[in-house]
């Protein structure tokens, strides 16, 4: 060496003939990272778009509006309007009417869905919310104040199959009316399924005479919104119940809907990159030991610690920033089909009826990159660091690979991940998300993984001394793989340990998703039982601000023959926070001697004969309890009528229908307070020898017949677990992703392996060895291995499903579930995973056992 | 004479609507008055598909007026408006002119509609303020539907209010009128001198050949002006003289009709002059009238061959490109007046909301070359129909 080593060629050279002659590791690793990235950005982006697409269609409907004053039910008395519009610090008041209304017919084939139908009064609305103003066919510009005339967004129009001139059928209670699709509206956004009416046509058609949804406000210029809020409150609370609700309150209100939603679906992205970090790290850890003697030859010419420590870390960085570039046009790519062809709905249902477009966001893609490229780097610090400290002279003898990674074995950090987790799980959630719980996660997975050398080296030894010590001279021939496997599995715990990393971590989130689905599937499936109790079901229309059945249609319902019991149920929307969605209000007949004949109790409960005297009982779902601090025994109000009646809260009831929060009340103590007489459905109990056929047709012959619809609770379950199974779609894919880059990290790493053991295969080849004798051994050993990695895995699963059963799903829907433990299922993966590795270990020796043997052994001495 | 304004379905108020409409569509403008010409347009230019569409009152000849009942609102009647114009004078002697305008107008919506948001009348109103100084007119609109206390015409007496714009005619005959304009205000009180002219036949006012196309019509000439006008923040006392036209009909113009000229002046000696013109398509008169009354309460009414106007100087809109008549000679019988503009540019150009355009302004009137008075004059139907 005359010449001082060119450092960038050097490092150059090093690189491409490193990655040349291991183009599988390579691949491997950067499509492990590339799928982690490109998952998680994909999720990303159409979780944005979705949502930003479900606010702007939200936010278009109240227009420019400064404040907004609503009810806590889903409509007010409208003798607040013309206070409000005469306020002297009001510019505008802007009435609106709001409803969801049902199609008749084909409910079926539109998913039960509603259209929205906005009464406006367009001199107001047209300043307002311009958006939302029907064009009228050219010769009939009145059309625009026709009592019965309604404009159609372009999405409401080809989903209802109908144009300008058609009639429009809409079902009111029990009642079918029809209008006249007056015209379009040109600048709803894309896929909004709403209709505008004349405030006057829509109270009167839509049986809501007297009846607004919210006043919209514009404050003149000048007034101070904040104080002017405060004040108008203090206003109000003289009149009644009302919300003054600022647009800021609308956008919480909506980001509360879906957040938990997409906090969780983001983090279950983030573990397919997390699971990714394992297979760098074996990728980087082998390559380095591979090359121990490389280095150490580079070093004794001369190279620096410094030098070296920096070429790994520049292979990582390569490595890392190739996986994230290509992650990030394949997450791109992802979310841009997945919304053109799906919409932005990922199967939690928050996000139907919109058509959001793509948008790259430069931010995400950064951080991503970020996080692509960090994890990378995470992965070949420790190697890069154990090559470099390395001293020469040893590392240039053979065996002295898994001493290297020893230092890596050290089981303090591993102690203190599993320590703090368990810490995690004890703390609260933040912000109504559970983030220590996903730590906790991610702290036990990674200190699962650290100590799992050590714990290897622990179970492989004892293994293979009980083999050796019960195995009698004449049997030596037949377990001789095993106890070989086992003896190198016993001796070098820390190569075998990197190739379980990957395995590990994949089958642990495998159980842990598994055990959480099932779990959260059989409580669903219990719960239905338990909620559908009657033979038959029946319901008005589909639609949540359905009129209902009057008293004389109640009646004549319960006059039909065969009939052993009717329960009549009145459901509503009460909106008690301005900062989240309405909760649902639940007035049916409740068995008094035991509440839990009617309601799926969790077992808080206060015995109604220990109710104090003349008090009314409620029972809340868990979301109350969570959201609003609805503990039994708490007195509360509820503003179902004025002044507002007070509440003994007797005991919470499990509720996997509605996350945003649910209260039961009796009947006929909410038809006394309200005076509200109308119900919503209807559960009818059979006499015996009555078929339900028999009822459903005598009731269908009722005039109102035709309004009914009528469900079996077996349909219903089988429908409700339909809509389970969908909204958990993306989480099997999710699943389906961490087990490929599981798979890939045991390929890489038991291919790196093979090549680095090519000296020790030569060995066993001049022992006498056959080329399928040492195939069998590295088979035994995967296979070996992947038990390990599969019985640990499942254990970690096992403690991370605990987790996500009683942490991360109360905190984050608020609701609890029993624990299920799918064991076939399970099984099948982990026989599965094993049999995969093993192929996968035999797959990566045949190279290595090709050569000739004296070569292989000659090549280090 | 305002019934002429709301009523051409042809020209200018037609497309101009279709582009407000566009406008619309493009950029989210507030519109307000949207309505102000095109519901009165589309009561006669709609076909009405309605289950059970209103009935509304003929207005029929032979039927006396009576008051104080018909200074108050006539909801059987289709459209009824209120208009009053007039000059004012500054402390400094400058003149202004202003113009007030209530509309009420019955839609063919479902009377039985128990809510009491049906809207089965409209109230629309218009301001303008006249200043030379200015060079331009100061206009503002609102509209809403009858309701709430918010938006009314009462019957009895003249109470027309649409938000915090107002005009009632209190016990005493006197007329107070206050308007909160997006550029101005005006707080007048005006004081009949004189009892209200009946046009026509005793308020029984032709407009066209047919029969029908009439409207019932008085008008309250040399009303005394006090008040306040309010711009830029800064309030001025003014006094002037006023004219209010109170008009309700039914019927429609005429299908030939294609813009109108109208005058109604208040002559120095005490006199009133009212007269107008509707042009055809063809360019030629499809009706014209004129009265005078002089201050002894003697009226002069003059037939359709009696009357005739002459334009004399034209001036066209920067904005619109419309060409005016703004100086127009009008004969009636043996007597020659002339109307001279205080300002050319009295143009209310409002496409950007209504898309209604039309020239609206004070005059000074000569009668046979001899200073007689002052007087408003309103001219429609000059902007071409937009092509789209």
């Amino acid at each position: 060496m005359t010449k001082p080593l060119n450092k960038g060629m050097l490092s150059r050279w090093l690189l491409s003939g490193e990655w040349r002659t291991h183009r599988v590791q390579l691949a491997a690793a950067i499509i492990a990272i590339a799928l982690g990235v490109a998952l998680g950005f994909a999720i990303h982006l159409i979780n944005t778009a979705a949502f930003n697409e479900f606010s702007a269609a939200a936010k278009s409907l109240s227009g420019q509006s400064d404040l907004q004053v609503r009810g806590p039910q889903v409509t007010f008395d409208e003798s607040l309007y013309p206070v409000l519009a005469q306020h002297r610090d009001v510019e505008l008041a802007n009435p609106v009417l709001e409803l969801d209304v049902a199609i008749p017919g084909n409910s079926q084939e539109r998913n039960n869905a509603t259209l929205k139908i906005l009464g406006l009064d367009i001199f107001h609305a047209s300043v307002m919310t311009p958006d939302l103003i029907g064009i009228p066919a050219e010769e009939k510009l009145f059309d625009i104040l026709a009592d019965d005339a309604i404009f159609l967004s372009p999405a409401a129009m080809e989903w209802l199959g109908v144009k300008q001139g058609d009639p429009l059928q809409l079902r009111v209670g029990t009642q079918t009316i029809t209008l006249r699709i007056a015209g379009g509206l040109t600048r709803a956004r894309a896929g909004q399924r709403i209709g505008v009416m004349d405030i006057g046509a829509a109270q009167w058609r839509l049986q809501r005479v007297g009846q607004l949804s919210r006043i919209e406000l514009k404050l003149l210029p000048g007034v101070d919104r904040a104080a002017f809020k405060t004040k108008l409150e203090q206003e109000l609370e003289l009149r009644g119940q009302y919300l003054v609700t600022e647009p800021a309150n609308e956008e919480t209100r909506v980001a509360n809907m879906s957040r938990a939603y997409r906090v969780n679906l983001n983090m279950l992205a983030m573990v397919a990159l997390f699971t990714g970090t394992f297979l760098v790290f074996s990728t980087q850890a082998l390559s380095v030991v591979r090359r121990r003697h490389q280095f150490a030859l580079l070093r004794v010419l001369g190279l620096t610690r410094r030098q070296l420590l920096g070429q790994v870390l520049f292979e990582g960085t390569a490595l890392g920033a190739i996986g994230s570039l290509t992650g990030l046009a394949l997450g791109y790519v992802t979310a841009a089909t997945a919304l053109h062809y799906f919409g932005g709905d990922l199967g939690g249902g928050f996000f139907t009826g919109i058509k959001p477009d793509v948008h790259f966001d430069l931010l995400a893609a950064s951080v991503f990159f970020i996080l692509g490229l960090g994890i990378t780097l995470l992965g070949s610090a420790a190697p890069a660091w154990e090559a470099a400290t390395a001293n020469p002279a040893p590392a240039l003898k053979s065996g002295s690979e898994d001493i290297a990674l020893s230092k890596l074995a050290t089981p303090w950090p591993g102690l203190i991940c599993l320590v703090s987790g368990i810490v995690f799980t004890q703390l609260p959630p933040i912000f109504d998300l559970p983030i220590f719980g996903y730590l906790a996660i991610a702290q036990l997975l990674t200190g699962g993984i650290i100590l799992m050398p050590r714990f290897a080296a622990l179970v492989f030894s004892v293994a293979s001394s009980t083999l050796s010590s019960r195995t009698s001279p004449a049997q030596v021939a037949a377990p001789a793989l095993t106890t070989l496997a086992l003896a190198r599995l016993a001796n070098a715990p820390n190569q075998a340990a990197i190739a379980l990393g990957g395995v590990l971590a994949s089958f642990t989130l495998i159980v842990a998703m598994a055990i959480m689905v099932s779990s959260f599937r059989v409580s669903v499936d219990d719960w239905l039982k338990h909620v559908l109790p009657a033979d038959l079901y029946l319901r008005t229309g589909t639609g949540g601000d359905a009129r209902g059945l009057t008293p004389a249609e109640t009646k004549a319902l319960e006059a039909i023959p065969g009939l052993a019991r009717v329960d009549f149920l009145r459901s509503s929307q009460l909106a008690l926070d301005p900062d989240r969605p309405s909760i649902a209000l639940i007035a049916r007949p409740i068995d008094m001697t035991d509440p839990g004949n009617t309601l799926p109790m969790t077992g808080e409960a206060i015995s109604p004969p220990l109710l104090p005297e003349g008090t009314m009982p409620i029972w809340v779902s868990e979301a109350m309890v969570d959201l609003y601090g609805y503990t039994p025994g708490k007195r509360v109000t509820l503003p179902i009528a004025t002044p507002a009646p007070s509440f003994v809260i007797a005991g919470v009831w499990r509720d996997y229908g509605r996350q945003f929060g649910a209260i039961q009340m009796q009947l006929a103590d909410y038809q006394a307070l309200t005076g509200d007489r109308l119900v919503n459905d209807a559960a009818l109990w059979l006499q015996n020898g009555t078929t339900s056929e028999q009822v459903i047709a005598s009731m269908r012959r009722l005039p109102f017949g035709d309004a009914l619809d009528f469900s079996e609770p077996g349909q219903i379950r089988s429908l409700s677990l339909n809509i389970f199974d969908r909204s958990f779609a993306v989480t099997y894919l999710l699943e389906g992703v961490a087990v490929v880059i599981g798979l890939l990290g045991v390929a890489a790493s038991f291919s790196a392996q093979a090549l680095a053991r090519t000296r020790e295969f030569g060995m066993l080849r001049h022992i006498g060895m056959t080329r399928r004798q040492i195939l069998g051994m590295l088979a035994v050993e995967g296979g070996l291995l992947t038990a390990l990695g599969a019985v640990l895995g499942f254990v970690l699963g096992w403690c991370i499903s605990l987790i996500l059963v009683f942490i991360v799903n109360p905190q984050s829907f608020h609701w609890t579930m029993q624990l299920n433990l799918p064991w076939k299922g399970l099984l099948a993966v982990a026989l599965i995973l094993m049999a995969s590795a093993s192929m996968t270990a035999v797959a990566s020796g045949r190279h290595a056992v090709s050569g000739n043997a004296v070569r292989a052994v000659r090549e280090d001495w | 004479m305002h019934i002429l304004k709301c009523c051409s379905t042809h020209t200018d108020f037609f497309p101009g609507y279709w582009r407000s409409i566009f406008q619309l569509m493009r950029r989210p403008i507030p519109l307000q008055g949207l309505f102000v010409t095109f519901f009165v347009v589309t009561c006669f230019a709609a076909t009405c598909v309605f289950a059970t569409p209103p009935r509304f009152s003929p207005v029929v000849r032979d039927m006396p007026l009576t008051f104080p009942h018909d200074f108050g609102d006539h909801p059987s009647f289709r459209n009824e408006w209120w208009y009053a114009t007039g000059w004012l004078e500054t402390p400094e002697k400058k003149p202004l002119g202003f113009q007030i305008t209530f509309f009420r107008v019955a839609t063919e919506h479902d009377r039985t509609n128990p809510s009491r948001f049906a809207p089965q009348h409209l109230i629309i109103a218009h301001a303008a303020l006249s200043d030379p100084a200015a060079g331009k007119l100061l206009h503002d609109q609102k509209s809403a539907r009858e309701g709430f206390g918010l938006a009314y015409t009462k019957e009895g007496n003249t109470d027309v209010k649409l938000g915090d714009w107002y005009l009632v005619r209190e016990e005493n005959g006197r007329y107070q009128t206050s308007i909160k304009a997006e550029d101005f205000m005006l707080h007048l009180s005006l004081t009949p001198t004189q009892p209200p002219m009946l046009q026509d036949i005793n308020g029984f006012s032709r407009k066209g050949p047919r029969p029908e196309q009439a409207s019932y019509y008085y008008s309250e000439p040399q009303l005394q002006v006090s008040g306040t006008v309010t711009r830029t923040g800064k309030e001025i006392a003014v006094s002037g003289v006023a004219w209010l036209d109170h008009e309700w009909s039914t019927a429609y113009l005429d299908p030939a009709a294609d813009g109108w000229d109208w005058v109604g002046a208040n002559l120095d000696d005490g006199s009133s002059l009212m007269a107008f013109r509707i042009r055809g398509k063809d360019g030629g008169k499809v009706w014209a009238y004129a009265g005078i009354r002089d201050p002894s309460g003697r009226f002069t009414k003059f037939e359709p061959e009696q009357v005739t106007f002459e334009p004399q100087r034209t001036w066209r809109s920067p904005l619109t490109n419309a060409t005016y008549p703004v100086e127009m000679q009008i004969t009636t019988g043996s007597t020659v007046w002339l109307l001279t503009p205080l300002q050319d540019d009295q143009e209310l150009d409002s496409r950007q909301s209504t898309g209604a355009v039309y020239w609206e302004g004070a005059v000074t009137v000569t009668r046979d070359g001899e200073p007689a008075g002052r007087g408003y004059y309103e001219m429609t139907g000059y902007v071409e129909p937009l092509e789209l």
